[in-house]
């Protein structure tokens, strides 16, 4: 059964009509109800979350979309007490969804993090906040005091700050960033082996995957396969922006049209793209905007859910240079380890902007699409591959622009001003030029 | 004059040690070759490489005649602690000491290599370095020790090893400064990008200042706070 | 493991220690060759029995130790 109806998708976000305000403990336990956890190790009580969890079905909000009881399964097993890790890092910028749920309802994200923590055995969660997110660490920092006034939680609770850079929030980044200090994402091999912080077994969840664990433990498999679909129940918040009269984050239910969610959001009629899941995501034909929102229906149309990022680009803009604009932004965002990426991205980049300009040469068309191929898959972690699916996505659905570039007549639309965000660094070039 | 079995020895000490001078020249000239991936077609890199460590080998026998010879000989007084302590010789302690300290650093650079699967990659590279301290002691030590220094021959020796290796080492800073270069053009990267031939200087992302959890840290004055903006975004989403 | 199968080595290269020395793709050029910037591009299928000391050669001469070999069972 899916329901795709708005009525039923106020469930992260739900709040007593009207207040848009942070919801303290008791705001929190008003909205959702209280939820008591066991005082001592309760293995019958682990095993029936942990059920309730796979049965609901729930996946990862982090980009990966891996199924969680799956992780928590693999995080049980170890000799030692596993460390939980939050991943609130949020590092595309395009991306508001875990500052908006921590700035306003940090307790989901705890309650959920303190069950995920009980069920595998961890002693200690660890809430990883962007360094240049201030305020969303000072609700997470003013949340966890209030329940340890409350006497709410036989876990340590911290908060740490790992430097806010596109790829510290990748998994094995943060991982090495609590180990060494550095965020740079490391090779794996094999990817069933856990990794640890220290000699620690560490589960790495995203903060929204975490507040909808916090519902399931609360309501049950069954409430929470009442929205969404089959394959993917639930419901998700995703970040609206670009050519839209009200910006911002909304929850939808998984299923839901895309298009649907664009109306809601105000998006102006016609459209050249929609870019969804992230910088390293992909561009939406317009013509496929009735797909449903949910990982197998948009990789169907060659697009991806990612971290429910959905940005709708306006025909007065050049698809052409914001997709320039982003390879040059991710270009500087390169761990800086791997050389097809050190070099191959920048190169992409140049070979964008030349495009943009209207000052391709005869064999750029073919060099974007051999760089593209030669780049792929050669990078420790997806951040090259995440960037060559944009671009390939980019010169198919704006074919006709592309061609027109080439042929040195850029679209009007080439000069308009961005409407992605950009954090400021000194390594954006060619933005807005 | 009968060659006495002293004078073999004798004879024997300074030609190994000329020759252990060429090879480890030898040796200096393909290993800074190697480093700065010097290679065509017919001159590939694996095989300078492997070159290098094999020379380096040779140079290392010769060495260890030089020393034995050295020692055993009883026509100067040398003494078996010498070989490796410096300076503990009765003959000409300056620069017998000198030629003690290059074998020590060869010492601590072939025992590194032989362990190199085993210590790490930053250790290995550290020893590796002291190399460049062993030639020109050992050099010195050739020039010092007087037995054939000033004979033209010699000189002419110590002339091309040393032009040899001063002109690898032109070459090999020459050619970093331009890969520098060409790196610094290569896109909008901001941090040091692995530049070949030169060890990959750490990138600078996760290298903040602050090494606490949990204390706020500056990231650098161009980073806007992100927050205001996602208020704003939740409160006109609301109906 | 079935008669028919057998374990054959593949090449691979960790990307974060490869430092672009290019050992490899002279050793093994049968299963590497290089991109436009110096690094490897390397070829998964497995390396058959009389290249297999070239493909060690190239793991040991590495002077990053970046090529690794890998166990695959081959065949039925």
């Amino acid at each position: 059964m899916t329901c795709t109806t708005m009525e039923l998708t106020e469930r992260l976000l739900s709040r007593p009509s009207g207040a848009v305000a942070r919801s303290d403990l008791a705001g929190h336990v008003a909205i959702h109800g209280a939820l008591s956890l066991p005082k001592r190790d309760d293995r019958s009580w682990s095993d029936g979350v942990l059920r309730a969890v796979a049965e609901s079905g729930l996946l990862g909000r982090g980009g990966a979309g891996f199924p969680s009881a799956i992780k928590w399964d693999a995080a049980r097993r170890g000799a030692r007490r596993p460390l939980l890790v939050v991943n609130a890092m949020e590092g595309e910028p395009a991306s508001a969804k875990d500052r908006v749920l921590l700035s306003y309802s940090p307790h989901l994200v705890l309650d959920g993090a303190d069950v995920a923590a009980a069920v595998i055995g961890a002693s200690e969660v660890v809430i990883c906040v962007a360094d240049d997110s201030g305020p969303t660490a000072a609700s997470v920092d003013a949340a966890i005091a209030e329940r340890t006034r409350a006497g709410r939680s036989r876990r340590r609770f911290s908060v740490a700050r790992p430097p806010g850079r596109y790829v510290s929030g990748e998994e094995s980044a943060l991982i090495a960033w609590l180990n060494t200090r550095q965020a740079l994402p490391t090779l794996r091999i094999d990817k069933s082996v856990a990794l640890t912080v220290g000699r620690r077994p560490t589960l790495v969840h995203n903060a929204e995957t975490l507040s909808h664990v916090a519902l399931i433990a609360r309501h049950g498999a069954a409430w929470f396969r009442q929205a969404g679909t089959f394959e993917a129940p639930g419901t998700t918040l995703v970040t609206v922006t670009g050519a839209v009269r009200s910006p911002g984050v909304v929850e939808i239910a998984l299923g839901t049209p895309v298009a649907d969610i664009l109306v809601r959001a105000g998006a102006d009629a016609q459209l050249s793209g929609v870019l969804m899941g992230g910088y390293g995501g992909a561009w939406l034909d317009p013509a496929h905007l009735a797909t449903p929102y949910a990982p197998g229906p948009l990789a169907d149309v060659g697009a991806t859910q990612g971290v429910g990022i959905i940005v709708a680009l306006p025909t007065s803009s050049c698809g052409i240079a914001e997709t320039a604009r982003i390879a040059r932004y991710m270009a500087g965002e390169s761990a800086g380890q791997c050389g097809p990426c050190v070099f191959g991205l920048p190169a992409i980049a140049d070979d964008l902007e030349l495009l943009w300009a209207g000052r391709a040469d005869a064999d750029l068309l073919p060099r974007i699409h051999h760089r593209a191929d030669t780049v792929e898959g050669r990078g420790a972690c997806r951040h090259p591959d995440g960037v060559v699916r944009l671009v390939r996505s980019a010169m198919a659905l704006f074919a006709d622009d592309v061609r027109a570039h080439a042929a040195g007549r850029p679209c009007p639309g080439h000069a308009a001003p961005s409407v992605m965000p950009f954090p400021a660094t000194p390594a954006i070039r060619g933005s807005g030029s | 004059m009968l060659a006495s079995s002293s004078s073999v020895l004798w004879y024997t000490m300074r030609a190994t040690g000329i020759v252990s001078l060429v090879l480890l020249s030898a040796t200096m000239v393909l290993g800074i070759l190697t480093a700065g991936r010097a290679k065509s077609r017919s001159w590939p890199a694996f095989a300078q490489a492997d070159l290098h460590k094999r020379v380096s080998l040779l140079a290392m026998v010769f060495l260890a005649f030089h020393v034995l010879t050295a020692v055993i000989d009883t026509y100067v007084s040398v003494g078996w602690t010498s070989a490796i302590v410096p300076f503990a010789s009765p003959y000409r302690p300056l620069w017998t000491g000198l030629g003690t300290v290059a074998v020590d650093l060869m010492l601590a650079v072939a025992v590194s290599s032989a362990l190199r699967q085993r210590i790490s990659a930053r250790t290995w590279r550290g020893i590796h370095w002291l190399a460049y301290g062993s030639w020109p002691v050992a050099m010195a030590h050739s020039l010092g020790i007087g037995t054939d220094a000033s004979k033209l021959w010699m000189d002419g020796i110590a002339a091309l090893c040393t032009s040899a290796v001063v002109g690898a080492l032109a070459w090999r800073i020459v050619g970093h400064k331009r890969a520098r270069e060409r790196a610094a053009q290569v896109g909008a990267i901001t941090r040091a990008v692995p530049v070949r031939g030169d060890a990959p200087t750490a990138p600078a992302l996760g290298r903040r200042p602050d090494r606490s959890g949990s204390a706020p840290s500056p990231s650098g004055a161009t980073r806007p706070q992100r927050e205001p903006s996602a208020t704003r975004l939740l409160e006109k989403d609301r109906p | 493991m079935s008669a028919r199968q057998r374990v054959a080595i593949r090449v691979r290269v960790d990307p974060i220690a490869c430092d672009a020395y290019s050992y490899c793709a002279e050793l093994l050029p049968e299963r590497v060759t290089l991109d436009e910037w110096g690094y490897p591009i390397v070829d998964g299928t497995p390396v058959p029995a009389e290249l297999v000391e070239l493909a060690t050669r190239a793991a040991t001469d590495c002077p990053r130790r970046a090529v690794l070999l890998e166990r695959v069972v081959v065949g039925r």
